[in-house]
């Protein structure tokens, strides 16, 4: 059976990574569940799943989440070419194209510093012509990878002394 | 309109949507799964109808909330609520921080911690257990995140096992996700008589 997402990038070995979450594998099932639903909806709305995989990298690459990161890539080259722009991937870039500034800006800003987020943060992505469910659809993905980064960092540290 | 909340409290405000919610009328029939709409219930909160419009994501993201916060066994529920605190006051997500203080002092019966918190925020001092939790929560919410391996054991020294552990860290990763929407797509505003978001 392949691992989940979580269990490989936390860096536990299987046997370890059993024993720890045994009594909650209802929710390591749910959460591989909703890593498809964000990264890889069977509707993606206006925003492709070459998209999501970029942003992804993008965000992970600025929570210094190595192993997300790769996993994050391989989404991407397996998307094959959807988002061609490469500075959507580079957090210390932003791209021309005005919508993927936006796309890249929203998710540097809510990524990682959240609370300065206000309500022309949501504007701005309406300018760039952002529909109301592409950016629920962006606030999704860029909140459930910090779930799921520190989701990561936490079993890693659990799993470091055990 | 109703002026935006900007202090901590344990009232619950009313959320005021900054996207289009969608339009129950109009709503799909994997919407209305999501949403678990029945011709008994009816009410769905704004804030519900606006994640609708990401049907797929909304569908698998509310079992998995109510998994980590009221699975049975493992951290308490209090104490759960208490990482779902240390990452909301990090994200100053009042919204969320306003719901889970009001069900911390709920379920220990005391006010005195979100008391602390709400004053000093990162910097609260707590009893040792709680302080152990919510400085632990408070680190993993960080960007990066500053959780290293002197605050597990912190934890394990007061007393928590590894299954615990592992649920003060879903508990406080899950409300990275939940601020990272609550706080963004909407503002928290002077409750209403009579509804709630």
């Amino acid at each position: 059976m392949t691992r989940s997402v979580v269990a490989a990038a936390s860096g536990l070995t299987e046997a370890a990574f059993a024993a720890l979450t045994s009594a909650r594998q209802d929710v390591m099932d749910k959460t591989e569940a909703a890593h498809w639903a964000a990264l890889r909806p069977a509707d993606p709305g206006g925003l492709s799943h070459g998209e999501r995989a970029a942003l992804a990298v993008r965000v992970c690459r600025r929570h210094k989440s190595a192993t997300l990161t790769t996993h994050y890539q391989r989404l991407l080259d397996e998307a094959d070419g959807e988002a061609a722009d490469p500075s959507l991937t580079d957090p210390a870039a932003i791209p021309a194209d005005p919508r993927l500034a936006a796309l890249a800006h929203y998710a540097d800003k809510a990524g990682a510093a959240p609370r300065t987020v206000v309500a022309d943060d949501i504007e701005a992505l309406k300018r760039a012509g952002i529909e109301d469910a592409d950016i629920v659809r962006l606030s999704e993905l860029v909140a459930f990878l910090a779930y799921q980064i520190r989701l990561v960092d936490g079993l890693s540290l659990i799993g470091e002394r055990s | 309109m109703s002026a935006i909340i900007e202090d901590y409290t344990t009232t619950i405000p009313t959320w005021r949507p900054r996207v289009k919610p969608i339009d129950l009328k109009e709503a799909s029939e994997a919407q209305l799964d999501a949403l678990k709409v029945t011709p008994s219930n009816t009410k769905v909160s704004d804030y519900v109808l606006v994640l609708a419009n990401d049907v797929e994501t909304l569908a698998v993201r509310t079992p998995l909330f109510n998994a980590i916060m009221y699975n049975k066994g493992g951290l308490s529920r209090a104490e759960r609520e208490l990482g779902a605190i240390g990452a909301s006051v990090v994200n100053r997500c009042i919204y969320c921080t306003a719901v889970h203080a009001s069900r911390y002092n709920q379920l220990t019966k005391t006010t005195e911690t979100v008391e602390r918190i709400f004053a000093a925020e990162e910097a609260a001092l707590l009893p040792p257990r709680e302080a152990a939790i919510f400085s632990f929560a408070v680190k993993l919410s960080k960007t990066p995140s500053e959780a290293e391996d002197t605050d597990v054991e912190a934890l394990r020294e007061v007393g928590l096992s590894d299954e615990e552990i592992l649920d003060l860290v879903l508990s406080a990763s899950l409300f990275g996700w939940a601020n990272r929407l609550m706080h963004t797509l909407g503002d928290p505003v002077e409750p209403d008589r009579g509804t709630r978001a």
